[in-house]
């Protein structure tokens, strides 16, 4: 009897997020490992998504950019939330469309002892206009060097100044280890 | 010297570098998962072509998407030509966008910021 409750009320949530999904105009939902394949499936099916709508060349090309920046960080930095899976990398994905602009909304798990260093650039790459985060990207592109995993430290920088608006994010406090970091960036549609 | 003709893929650029037929160009999108494996002949190459360059290299950058790991390496890549421009030889950088795509002609632009070797920018369309 339990059980058949459960299978109902599973067929009720599975329901309610479809229709969440389209009402928010969500076409992309996935929380699983997060690696050089699965972004590569994700950018081409966003990209064939735009390519079938109206949107302008240059949207759909921001769009592209920001989720293969989000989905390379995520790959690259994510922490686990156990000690012995630290090679596989997991993130949760969301890409929304609303009247004025696409979401994509990334999550993943972060030592606390991160937090302070990212909270950082995040903060420095608000508070730079255009101009500013371009030089930005200059400096760290001479100055900065490729690290082991590949990354450059350029991702964030990059995501601000093409898509023109700041970073929303959040960290959310797991226990004394970890956190949460959710970051969302927004892509002005036909702006 | 031997040639490199690379052919592109979903996340890896096309690349010709040929030095007999004065053809230099790196085309397509470049987000591979690790650009250091990936860009490391290329970049021996150079090393290589810089010991004895032809007096004119037009270098093709047609690029419609870098990651920003990519971004780091091409201006390493850029780094090393304005080398050869310093040991007296003439390097010009054609820089190919697509008109929609502004991104891709300040990405450009922030190079020539950077390097000092001429940029020419060339719009394209589909």
């Amino acid at each position: 009897m339990g059980n058949a409750l459960d299978n109902h009320s599973f067929l009720d949530f599975a329901y309610q997020l479809y229709r969440t999904m389209k009402t928010n105009e969500i076409s992309l939902v996935y929380e699983g490992e997060i690696n050089q394949d699965i972004t590569k499936t994700f950018t081409s099916l966003t990209e064939r998504n735009l390519a079938k709508s109206e949107e302008s060349n240059a949207v759909q090309r921001k769009v592209f950019n920001v989720m293969v920046e989000c989905l390379q960080n995520i790959s690259k930095h994510a922490d686990s939330l156990s000690e012995d899976d630290q090679k596989e990398r997991r993130g949760i994905v969301m890409v929304s469309k609303g009247e004025e602009s696409y979401n994509i909304i990334t999550g993943n798990v972060i030592k606390n002892s991160k937090v302070p260093g990212l909270r950082e650039s995040l903060e420095q790459v608000n508070s730079l206009d255009k101009k500013g985060l371009s030089t930005l990207y200059k400096t760290q592109m001479r100055e900065g060097k490729l690290s082991e995993k590949g990354g450059a430290g350029l991702g964030l920088i990059d995501i601000a100044k093409k898509t023109g608006s700041t970073l929303t994010y959040q960290f959310k406090e797991i226990d004394e280890e970890l956190s949460f970091f959710i970051l969302t960036s927004t892509i002005k549609r036909n702006k | 010297m031997e040639v490199i003709n690379i052919q592109g893929t979903d996340d890896t650029p096309n690349v010709i570098l040929d030095k007999d037929n004065g053809k230099f160009e790196i085309s397509g999108r470049s987000l591979p998962e690790d650009v250091n494996m990936f860009y490391e002949p290329i970049m021996n190459w150079i090393d290589g072509y810089s010991e004895g360059p032809n007096g004119e290299t037009e270098f093709h950058f047609k690029l419609e998407y870098f990651n920003t790991a990519s971004s780091k390496i091409i201006l390493d890549i850029l780094l090393k030509f304005e080398e050869i421009v310093e040991d007296g030889h003439d390097v010009r950088i054609k820089w190919h966008y697509h008109e929609e795509e502004e991104d891709m002609l300040e990405a450009g632009e922030e190079y020539a910021d950077i390097v000092e070797i001429p940029f020419d920018y060339e719009p394209y369309t589909d």
